[in-house]
């Protein structure tokens, strides 16, 4: 392990921070008295964040006859709470790198991840019955594979090698992943997420995603876990590893769901996705 | 010109006895221009009732011109007997939904699923044509010209200018003035305040010179202060830029569900006694009133 980390940390130091401010930007947009100087200040702070907002809204979606220029001017011009959706909206989503050398399709992943995300939420709200709680479901869904991201973006040589073994058949990526590179992507994942001063309980999520019948029950890890299945039942995106995989007993227990009954209950999820898809794009 | 109200009412329709003379229904303007096509502006509760009087007109042609679609804006949609009845034309116009990015014919259609409405939209039988605008866009309606400007709500909000034969209306839909959101002195303070009058100022030449203003004004001085950031107005702002846009009259409407009549005439006592001498006539919107330009 020393050795992996050795090797993977350096990587994991190379990502952006999460911007600090996606974390402030969930927490305050979950409020309805959210403070506008508080959302401009975190907003600033962040020079990516700012120029992803600023080109969503002169974007013909939005159809504006002024150019907006700053964060400011987009307050003034569309009103605190059409600036705080869009802003969570893209905090979200802008976290991330997408472009890399190892022939990944990094928008199809993040299909994948979104979905995930949505299902997890979904899970959180419905089965789970958490209220605020459900957007970090959401989020560690989104994030769930960022350590694929990582491999693609660092390491692209071993990461294709790994994504071949695996579709061959013979063994899971993850196991692949642990030959060509030392580590898993879900090890990784977690290794972020510890770095983003995410959650302990969403790095565990991450950290575990691929086996949730090890170690103690843990509530997001199963609605990560089963939403990350359902959405490769309906061939939402693609993760490198698509083979979705029936629940485990106890996970299937504690959210009193099985897979099919959990694919059979999301009939909007295509619709939900359909919304988030654009995002991708900005 | 001639401009009817039909809704007047803010937020939820509010009906009872102590409402009958400014109304409960939710916002709906008549503005007929041509006798061949009836502009609407908004399809609250209000425009049951106006479906109701243009019927026997029927087969017709309508323009609607939503100005967002919160409940109160669009809830008299379903009820709008032209829509179901085969012959006529219904245009429908509003703005496009940037966060669940949806355009007007889905945000709307969802208030007929199932679940809301035992009448799809899909099932109506009149001639419906759904469009989004983008903001400053002209529509020409059977000579007339509507064109669309942003306002500030808490969601994309499209005020109307509606212009005839040399009259004109402005209609805000609901409308917060801008508040600077940095004390004076502060760093950010002057450029914000050169925003703000930006937007002010483009809002001022938008409307400058119209016959008539319809201006969102749900709140009292006293009310909007602590109901900043709820997206509706109080009365001032907009004397002051009607009288430096050359307005001459101003109805206020959207109001507050628990105003009663007596209420609505207090208010208007008090912007009268303080702006009365100001070369602006004021007026309270009331359900049922009728005039030419």
């Amino acid at each position: 392990m020393k050795a992996t980390e050795e090797l993977i940390l350096p990587l994991v130091e190379k990502i952006p921070a999460f911007s600090q401010s996606v974390s402030r930007v969930l927490t305050m947009t979950s409020d309805m008295n959210c403070s506008p100087r508080e959302l401009v200040e975190v907003v600033s702070l962040d020079p990516v964040l700012t120029l992803k907002i600023l080109k969503l809204v002169n974007s013909a979606y939005f159809g504006l006859a002024q150019k907006v220029t700053s964060i400011h001017h987009a307050l003034v011009y569309l009103g605190l709470n059409t600036l705080k959706n869009i802003t969570l909206s893209l905090a979200m989503i802008g976290a991330l790198p997408r472009k890399n050398k190892a022939g990944f399709d990094a928008d199809a992943l993040w299909l994948h991840s979104l979905g995930t995300g949505v299902t997890a939420r979904l899970l959180a709200k419905g089965r789970l019955k958490l209220g605020d709680e459900a957007e970090d479901y959401f989020v560690a869904g989104l994030l769930h594979d960022v350590g694929k991201l990582i491999f693609a973006r660092y390491m692209p040589e071993q990461f294709k090698e790994a994504l071949l073994a695996a579709g061959e058949g013979e063994v899971s990526l993850c196991e692949a992943e642990k030959r060509a590179i030392g580590a898993d992507h879900a090890e990784v994942g977690a290794m972020l997420a510890a770095k983003w001063q995410l959650s302990d309980e969403l790095a565990a999520a991450l950290g575990r995603h691929h086996v949730p019948e090890q170690g103690e029950p843990l509530p997001m890890l199963d609605a990560i876990f089963a939403a990350n299945q359902a959405v490769k039942v309906l061939n939402c995106g693609l993760s490198g590893d698509s083979i979705p995989r029936e629940l485990p007993e106890g996970v299937a227990t504690r959210l009193g769901v099985n897979l099919e009954g959990l694919v059979d209950s999301m009939p909007n999820l295509a619709e939900e996705l359909d919304k988030a898809r654009i995002l991708i794009t900005i | 010109m001639r401009i009817t109200f039909w809704g007047t009412r803010g937020s939820i329709p509010s009906p009872g006895p102590d409402t009958v003379r400014y109304g409960g229904n939710t916002s709906c303007i008549g503005v007929e221009t041509s006798e061949e096509r009836l502009i609407i502006l908004d399809a609250g509760s209000g425009i049951r009732a106006l479906g109701l009087a243009i019927a026997p007109r029927m087969p017709l042609a309508c323009s609607i011109f939503l100005s967002h679609t919160h409940w109160d804006h669009i809830q008299g949609l379903p009820f709008f007997v032209p829509l179901f009845v085969p012959g006529n034309e219904v245009d429908i116009y509003g703005t496009f939904d940037p966060i669940l990015m949806k355009d007007i014919k889905e945000v709307l259609s969802v208030q007929m699923e199932y679940y809301y409405f035992p009448v799809r939209s899909a099932e109506l039988k009149a001639k419906v044509a759904y469009k989004t605008l983008r903001e400053g866009q002209n529509v020409d309606v059977d000579g007339a010209r509507v064109t669309a400007i942003l306002m500030n709500h808490t969601v994309l909000s499209f005020g109307y200018k509606v212009e005839c034969g040399g009259k004109s209306l402005f209609y805000t839909g609901d409308h917060e003035d801008y508040v600077n959101i940095y004390a004076p002195g502060e760093p950010h303070y002057q450029e914000y305040e050169v925003l703000i009058t930006q937007k002010r100022e483009l809002l001022a030449s938008f409307m400058r010179g119209v016959d008539v203003l319809v201006a969102d004004a749900q709140y009292t001085a006293e009310e909007y202060s602590a109901k900043t950031g709820w997206g509706h107005s109080s009365p001032d702002r907009y004397v002051d830029m009607a009288v430096e846009a050359g307005v001459k009259s101003i109805y206020f409407t959207h109001h507050e569900p628990t105003r009663d009549d007596a209420a609505v005439d207090r208010f208007l006592a008090d912007i009268l006694a303080e702006h009365g001498d100001r070369g602006v006539t004021i007026a309270m919107a009331a359900e049922g009133l009728s005039f030419d330009l």
